[in-house]
């Protein structure tokens, strides 16, 4: 185990953190805000990443294609609003895993429709596919640009959720909606902004994992697994909560899947070391999400006002 | 108990799926009894689900988990030359009772949101933790050789192995029916409308809630042994978090207030859904192709839809009660 290794798995696992937290920041937002549980979050993530694989395709510039995928992810999200999910925001949490579940099954079988049920390659343009000298080691130039534009993103959620009059709008209405209406706001327009606002994420998101991950029907899944993960670990509703869970989520199930089976061979034989190794530590971040909530069932990092 | 229009429902859907081996004999199209199994083992999960969905309102995102491990019991067992299917039925609901009093102790404590989530959490490990066990097939799943010998009952038979899970389905109704009626049911029910008042009078709701939990967890577990004798197959697939959602699609769309709801909920899901992807009437043959393909769409939205608009699932819009936290 050497210390390349670990700086390597860190920022493996900071990359992926940062993902997550893209992923988490619009799911939690829209969860606080509007007490809804949007599912099809990982649909809009795919939506994303083939939206750029189609772009880049088609010869349009690498940032462009980035952008595309926001704003056709945005649109999406826009639009699923507006028709359908905003009537269910006063149901039972029933009928939004339902209707969102549903959501799910349908665009798997439209990105199939489109562009066929196997993977779609995207390729990282010459200007972002070196690797970079960091700390000694040689690190793919895409992914600390992955990581830049992470932190980069959290700083101007930040900025706005702190600084700016939406943000404040935002803030009160993730501590109680209804008063906010009766207050003048257009609560319903708030509602649409947050939501396209977390379904840009979602589709920069799929932007980005594009070039790493194969973009493929059904690709949304497995993150948005790991998003609500993150969210019931880092305390729902709080953004703080979405990206310190984030990058603890991402950092331990990279750093797990690599050491524990090496952490595993010091005590065990090694016939049981490489069968156990893997197995807790595809299970290690659903132990620790138990683990939190047994021990603080609100989340490591709760939103603080009531 | 009154004998109502709900009642006769249910009591003529049971007998058709009583008689329906018989017609695949006069019809020669012996497909349709492994297929009504199926739709039963699904309606037997559904059924257990909606104890702790319809009737705890708890909302478990996860319960094809237990089908999983009841599937994996069978497999493991037989895998390592056990063939008795009484240990494997006992080995099953064992297993089953232990994973849903240790998971159900955490997840119960939470409720909303949070009960949704994590609920799919625990199932999601299960299904990593069956794909990570590379010596019982990992991603491929485990075939099963032989069904479980249970005795003088044949599974290896067909028909012996519809109408057992006829029995367990039917007992299982039963069972469940003089639950929800007894205290423990009017408890759960109580917890459902209102947890701070059934706390506050006294009693211990944590327990109630993870009695049902466990309980609700053993009937899918059993579903989970039926489902790997009739496929004589174990694989992670089936604990995979589509699967439990599906098990909340058969519940709402039956109707979950009701106990019989899931069991109409299963024979219009899945005979749904193989129509939708067999469907081949020649009409025209352009849209047959898209619907082959793309078969699951059409589910996806039909789901969409039914969460849209449904209110009190299709057997309680046919036994015409209105929405009252189950009765029959």
């Amino acid at each position: 185990m050497s210390a390349t290794l670990i700086i390597s798995q860190l920022l493996n696992g900071l990359q992926l953190g940062v993902l997550l937290f893209l992923m988490a920041a619009g799911l939690t937002l829209v969860f606080g805000i509007m007490n809804f549980v949007n599912l099809a979050h990982g649909s809009l993530y795919m939506i994303g990443a083939y939206i750029a694989a189609a772009l880049v395709g088609q010869g349009v510039p690498f940032v462009f294609a980035g952008v595309g995928a926001m704003l056709g992810a945005a649109a999406l999200g826009f639009v699923l609003e507006r028709t359908a999910l905003a009537k269910l925001y006063a149901r039972d949490h029933l009928y939004q895993v339902l209707a969102t579940f549903g959501l799910i099954l349908f665009f798997n079988e439209v990105v199939r429709y489109f562009w066929g049920a196997s993977a779609v390659y995207m390729d990282v343009p010459a200007g972002l596919n070196g690797t970079l000298t960091f700390m000694g080691i040689n690190y793919p130039f895409f992914r600390f640009v992955i990581i830049a534009v992470g932190l980069g993103v959290g700083l101007a959620l930040y900025l706005i959720i702190h600084k700016t009059r939406l943000g404040m709008l935002i803030r009160a209405g993730a501590s109680n909606a209804d008063m906010v209406g009766v207050l003048g706001v257009n609560i319903k327009l708030l509602n649409t902004a947050v939501f396209a606002l977390g379904a840009g994420l979602a589709g920069l998101a799929g932007f980005m994992a594009g070039p790493i991950l194969s973009v493929q029907p059904g690709m949304g899944e497995p993150v948005l697994i790991l998003t609500l993960v993150v969210i019931v670990t880092g305390g729902i509703g709080s953004i703080r909560g979405a990206f310190l869970g984030a990058i603890i989520i991402g950092v331990v199930d990279t750093m797990g899947r690599t050491f524990l089976p090496i952490i595993f061979g010091w005590f065990l034989e090694q016939g049981l070391a490489q069968a156990a190794g893997p197995a807790v530590a595809s299970m290690l971040i659903y132990l620790l999400m138990a683990v939190v909530l047994a021990l603080r069932p609100q989340g490591l990092f709760p939103v603080k006002h009531g | 108990m009154k004998k109502d229009r709900a009642f006769w429902f249910a009591a003529a859907t049971l007998a058709f799926l009583a008689l329906v081996p018989l017609y695949a004999v006069v019809a020669s199209q012996p497909f349709y009894v492994t297929l009504f199994s199926r739709i039963m083992v699904f309606a037997l999960a559904a059924v257990g689900l909606n104890l702790v969905l319809g009737f705890g309102g708890l909302v478990s995102f996860g319960h094809a988990l237990y089908i999983g491990v009841g599937a994996y019991s069978v497999g493991i067992l037989a895998h390592h030359g056990i063939a008795n299917g009484w240990v494997h039925l006992v080995v099953a609901l064992l297993m089953v009772a232990l994973f849903a009093a240790v998971i159900g102790a955490v997840v119960v404590r939470t409720g909303g949101m949070t009960f949704i989530m994590i609920t799919l959490a625990f199932a999601q490990m299960g299904f990593f933790l069956a794909v990570s066990l590379k010596q019982y097939g990992g991603d491929d799943g485990l075939t099963i050789n032989a069904r479980s010998a249970l005795g003088l009952v044949d599974l290896s038979n067909n028909t012996v192995l519809y109408y057992a899970i006829f029995a367990s389905l039917v007992a299982t109704l039963y069972l469940f029916h003089r639950f929800i009626n007894a205290r423990f049911g009017l408890t759960l029910r109580g917890i459902k409308a209102n947890e701070r008042r059934l706390a506050a009078l006294g009693y211990p709701t944590f327990r109630y809630k993870l009695a049902a939990y466990v309980i609700s967890a053993l009937v899918c577990g059993l579903a989970g042994f039926w489902l790997a004798n009739l496929t004589k197959f174990a694989a992670p697939s089936y604990m995979a978090w589509t699967v439990s959602g599906e098990l909340i699609v058969i519940a709402v769309l039956g109707g979950m207030s009701s106990l019989f709801g899931p069991v109409i909920g299963a024979l219009v899901f899945l005979l749904l859904e193989e129509v939708l992807s067999s469907w081949k009437p020649g009409l025209w043959p352009a849209a047959e192709t898209l619907l082959g393909n793309h078969w699951l769409g059409v589910i996806g939205l039909f789901v969409f839809a039914l969460a849209l608009f449904a209110r009190q699932g299709i057997f309680g819009y046919l036994s015409g009660k209105k929405e009252s936290g189950g009765g029959h």
